[in-house]
């Protein structure tokens, strides 16, 4: 059958004369986020097994319970990394791909739709810094988590996962190092940010002629260092939040014993 | 010697299909050897367009196997030889004949981004100063060889064809070289929110991925100007910081 003019325009979602398989990047984002997505609903929800000993999953992290609020206090976390991660210009690449299919993979055909960009509702992604304000406090926050893993009670950790009352002692169980890789890898992650990257010297064009122009350019040559991985943290610690909230949850269900390290 | 099998677009916009030759290949030849020996053999009237087969020109741009390259730097050895090579042109302007599109369009955008506007010089004659560390921003920049193949796999202009609302991958590279160069005194960024349209850029990345010069283009010039665009109409404390402290 010949191929005309028409048929090589790729009008039609997936139509494209790219005989690599290009659809395993976009379908391996949309399984790996979808469970991502679905699992963190679900511990967001069933709003228990989030603490063991000293420990406490970053979904529940930092821990508060109004009385006034009636769902799970996960949810009045989680909207920060959730926007935080939502509206990362790394991130926007994957689900504009693997979700929206906008487009599934470069020169690949797309459904026929209106295209807007970023220009009508997702102009919204424009909140990315504000979001990573928040996110910043959030790492601290958990890094503060991990000084109070280390942080034993003398009378031992009851079956159901209540630290015991009284003085605390120093010690290091694997869910510490667990916890502290897991702040490491958000951390890099947060300050890899290409809002980062901009507010703390990539706006400046001329560093000899502005205020605090040299130590704006290391700042800024600092975070591009790590920028440039940036997909490599977005992936690991998203991992890691999940991996560390699952070894967690797994010692509050007794499932696993947690090993005391120190 | 060996026979490679070619798939190649031969026709124009009204009417065209992929023509099917066979063509005896050596060993170390590009797409674009291929082509003239072709051309030499079998097809004297096809169109091609090229210049310096060293990959600086940015005059051999096509579709190879669907994805946009140069195809003076692209080797017959990284494609099967059991499998014909399509060779196609560029989508995303209008196509002249065979291989050879009108690329114009993109002369014309260049012409509209607001021009490199230097302060006024530091010394009596006329000279500036600046330092090497400041510039190496906007020189990854100078390195586009102007193939347009960033143009071409951008799909708001590809598949959308937003040419009359949006510039391009190219032309916000070249803003960028500008607006970050650290003489460079003018604002584009009502510019480039509205002519411009860097709204239209969901930053799928496909112009870093195919661009022949590898220079970053979503995250050294788009990220960069889109977040200056967040600064002057997004960001009401970065409007007040940018008045307190100069760039």
């Amino acid at each position: 059958m010949t191929t005309t003019v028409r048929d090589i325009r790729e009008q039609g979602l997936g139509r494209t004369l790219r005989r690599d398989a290009w659809w395993m990047a976009p379908l391996a984002t949309a399984v790996v986020l979808g469970a991502f997505g679905i699992y963190a609903t679900w511990v967001a929800w069933i709003d228990r097994q989030y603490q063991w000993g000293p420990y406490l999953s970053p979904f529940y992290s930092p821990f508060f319970e109004p009385s006034w609020w009636p769902l799970s206090p996960a949810f009045l976390i989680l909207w920060v990394p959730l926007g935080f991660r939502a509206t990362c210009y790394y991130y926007r690449k994957a689900y504009y791909r693997a979700f929206f299919m906008d487009p599934p993979a470069c020169a690949v055909g797309e459904a026929r739709h209106a295209y807007k960009g970023e220009t009508a509702l997702f102009v919204l992604q424009n909140v990315h810094r504000f979001f990573l304000y928040l996110a910043i406090l959030l790492v601290f926050i958990l890094a503060y988590d991990v000084v109070l893993a280390t942080r034993w009670p003398v009378a031992g950790v009851a079956p159901a996962g209540e630290a015991a009352l009284g003085p605390r002692e120093f010690g290091i169980g694997v869910g510490t190092v667990v916890m502290a890789v897991n702040v490491v890898l958000l951390g890099i992650y947060t300050f890899s940010c290409h809002s980062l990257r901009h507010l703390v010297g990539g706006r400046t064009d001329c560093y000899s002629c502005t205020t605090f122009g040299r130590t704006r350019y290391r700042l800024w040559r600092g975070v591009t260092a790590l920028n440039e991985q940036h997909m490599l943290w977005a992936w690991t610690s998203l991992f890691s939040v999940g991996l560390t909230d699952v070894y967690i949850r797994l010692c509050a269900a007794g499932v696993i014993t947690d090993l005391r390290l120190l | 010697m060996a026979m490679r099998r070619f798939e190649v677009f031969r026709g124009t916009r009204e009417a065209g299909a992929l023509q099917e030759y066979g063509v005896e290949c050596d060993e170390g030849m590009v797409v674009l050897d291929a082509m003239h020996r072709l051309q030499a053999d079998q097809a004297p009237d096809m169109a091609v367009r090229w210049n310096c087969k060293a990959g600086k020109c940015g005059s051999c741009s096509a579709e190879i196997n669907g994805s946009p390259r140069l195809m003076c730097m692209t080797r017959l050895s990284d494609y099967p030889e059991d499998r014909p090579i399509t060779v196609t042109p560029m989508r995303a302007f209008p196509l002249v004949r065979d291989l050879v599109t009108d690329v114009s369009w993109n002369y014309e955008m260049s012409r509209r981004i607001p021009p490199f506007q230097p302060r006024a010089p530091d010394n009596p004659d006329g000279t500036w100063r600046m330092y090497q560390y400041e510039v190496e921003r906007p020189q990854e920049f100078r390195k586009c060889i102007e193939c347009f193949l960033c143009q071409d796999v951008c799909h708001v202009l590809r598949t959308h064809g937003k040419h009359a609302e949006f510039i391009g991958p190219a032309f916000l590279v070249r803003a960028a070289a500008y607006e970050l160069h650290p003489l460079d005194m003018a604002d584009r960024t009502g510019y480039l929110k509205d002519e411009g349209g860097i709204g239209y850029c969901n930053i799928t990345k496909c112009c870093t991925e195919v661009c022949p010069e590898d220079i970053r283009i979503t995250d050294n010039a788009i990220i960069p100007l889109k977040e200056r665009v967040v600064d002057a109409h997004y960001d009401p404390i970065a409007r007040l910081l940018g008045r307190l402290f100069a760039r």
